[in-house]
């Protein structure tokens, strides 16, 4: 399996990674090198094999519709890159 | 320094013949002297330990508290403790100071257990030799010229040069057993949803798995009865009835059945770690033990698949790291898309962003089937290689990682090569085994752990597994040069 330069900067932006020409192509080397180890896999038949998704089968547990929580918004927004009148201030997203 | 164990302090502690303020005082000093060398901690607060440790005295004089109160106890980075940094060894978290204890954390803290500092790391656990963490490697104080393993590496550094009697740990694909084995520590991964995943930084939420790591069984099982039990807040917290890991630790194992896997014998394995792990084997044997003859054939194929599953759930969990409520957030931006992927672009190391890629990559549309349910189905199959020779054995045992510690950029070069550090730990993750690694012997003055694979919910008799090789044999009380002075 060969992934192209193209490829790993398509992928980047579905990531929201800004990756440079040069990274794309020292990541491009590393990338191929994992891929190939990941390919092993293709030998094995997996026909009516079903997927594993957890360690445990259970299923999820419901619980129910109750406030657990308090407010902590003063608490929480202490932490953030930048807040204004109790709200988190990000760039302009609608004209 | 002193070089005490859990048991031995909560003794001293409840004898009233020391202090918590005293114990947490010495190690802080210690802290302060072998750290600058070692890196093993990211943030020590003396006030916050201290005043934790005075509380801990004042339960103590009124007759009150637990076992475990007063002692010490470093927590993994990865932990969220309210009002402590918290960066999980990533520059996006550098500055994030929690707003709220992870459950692990709770239940110490509730227990009256003394916060001695956050463990060094790799970046949001994704390494095997604490090399990617941001605030700089570990040095292993058994050679400080080789790693500590990883991820959970600053945990085991800090144990074995004698700055913490024992931590947390996280373990996804071999983070709690590796580190142990390359540091001459006893290291427990429990059965997946057995320890609370609450406040736990996620990395790849279907593997990863809080546990204990000291320097003898009987403390990790202390610290066992601390972390684990159900806890509605995380979603695959299994309800699993008490147990006291302590109880029958003490139990005789004559007759124990031991599976030997010849798949972690094979190609690959250092010859002198080899003869180390079947040495161990002789000495189980002399205990008692009966040694079966077991087949693991997937074993090859669990590095594959942990290289899908890991980098895809991660690609997931990480996408929360985006600079707008926390975290690092670039300074310059054109737009919000801008925003995000300079953030995200200076925020992680290159090992996370290769693994996003990776995740990212075999999540993409058209290559699901390929990849991530491929993936899935095969995981299956190693699943059911254990169930199978559990059917003929009590527990699976080999060597923990295929050699001894290796120098610092030994491995760095090649993700490759690092990954099959994990050859041997990584499918009891994917089974959601639980798995221990104990102290067997040395390989040129280099620790060598042994492995042991247990089935679901079979902590207790690990355990005691453990402990009764650790009462015939010395290597887990051995102390690296220098590390009391």
């Amino acid at each position: 399996m060969s992934i192209t330069h193209d490829e790993i900067k398509k992928i980047a932006l579905l990531a929201r990674i800004k990756i440079t020409e040069e990274e794309a192509d020292a990541t491009l080397k590393k990338l191929s090198g994992i891929l190939n180890l990941i390919e092993d896999m293709k030998k094995v038949d997996t026909t009516n094999i079903s997927p594993m998704f957890h360690a445990q089968s259970v299923t999820q547990r419901l619980r129910d519709d109750v406030v657990t929580e308090i407010n902590q918004r003063e608490k929480l927004q202490k932490i953030a890159p930048e807040v204004s009148d109790g709200l988190y201030i990000v760039p302009q997203v609608i004209e | 320094m002193e070089d005490w164990s859990i048991k031995e302090l909560s003794s001293l502690l409840r004898e009233k013949k020391t202090s918590s303020v005293e114990i947490t005082t010495d190690y802080l000093q210690h802290i302060k002297k072998k750290n600058p060398e070692i890196n093993a901690f990211i943030t020590v607060d003396e006030n916050r330990s201290l005043a934790q440790a005075k509380l801990a005295d004042q339960l103590i004089q009124k007759g009150e508290g637990d076992v475990l109160t007063g002692v010490p106890i470093a927590q993994k980075d990865i932990f969220c403790a309210e009002d402590w940094l918290t960066t999980c060894g990533s520059k996006m978290l550098y500055n994030f100071v929690a707003p709220y204890d992870a459950t692990v954390v709770k239940k110490f803290n509730e227990v009256g257990a003394v916060n001695l500092g956050k463990t060094n790391m790799d970046e949001f656990a994704m390494g095997s030799s604490n090399e990617t963490s941001y605030f700089g490697g570990v040095k292993n104080p058994w050679d400080l010229t080789r790693v500590p393993g990883g991820s959970s590496g600053g945990s085991a550094a800090a144990i074995a040069a004698r700055m913490c009697p024992g931590a947390t740990a996280t373990d996804t694909g071999g983070s709690i057993r590796q580190p142990a084995s390359l540091c001459g520590l006893t290291g427990l991964k429990p059965t997946y949803g057995l320890v609370s995943r609450y406040g736990m930084i996620a990395f790849a939420s279907s593997l990863d798995q809080a546990g204990p790591m000291a320097k003898s069984s009987e403390d990790c099982a202390m610290m066992m009865n601390v972390m684990a039990g159900f806890d509605p807040k995380d979603s695959t917290s299994i309800d699993h009835k008490k147990e006291d890991y302590i109880k029958n630790i003490d139990q005789p194992i004559e007759g124990l059945k031991i599976g030997l896997p010849k798949e972690y014998f094979a190609e690959g394995l250092d010859s002198n770690v080899a003869k180390v792990i079947e040495s161990a084997i002789d000495q189980y044997k002399k205990l008692g033990a009966i040694i079966v003859d077991v087949s693991l054939p997937n074993t090859n194929l669990s590095i594959p698949v942990y290289y899908v599953l890991a980098p895809a759930e991660a690609s997931s969990n990480l996408s929360r790291y985006d600079g707008m409520r926390y975290g690092h957030r670039t300074s310059q931006y054109d737009d919000l898309i801008d925003m995000y992927c300079k953030t995200r672009q200076e925020g992680f190391g290159e090992e996370v962003k290769r693994r996003i890629l990776i995740g990212t990559y075999v999540l993409s549309a058209g290559y699901y089937d390929a990849y991530y349910l491929k993936a899935q189905q095969i995981r299956h199959l190693i699943s059911e290689d254990f169930k199978k020779a559990f059917q003929s054995c009590d527990v699976i045992m080999g060597p923990t990682a295929p050699s001894t510690a290796f120098k610092a950029n030994e491995k760095t070069d090649d993700p490759v090569t690092m990954y099959l550090q994990d050859i041997y730990t990584i499918a009891t993750n994917l089974a959601g085994l639980p798995g221990m690694s104990i102290p067997a012997g040395f390989v040129n003055k280099l620790p060598v752990g042994i492995q042991i694979i247990g089935n679901y919910f079979d902590e207790a008799r690990m355990l005691n597994v453990a402990h009764q090789f650790q009462k015939v044999t010395d290597w887990h009380k051995a102390i690296p040069e220098g590390a009391l002075s």
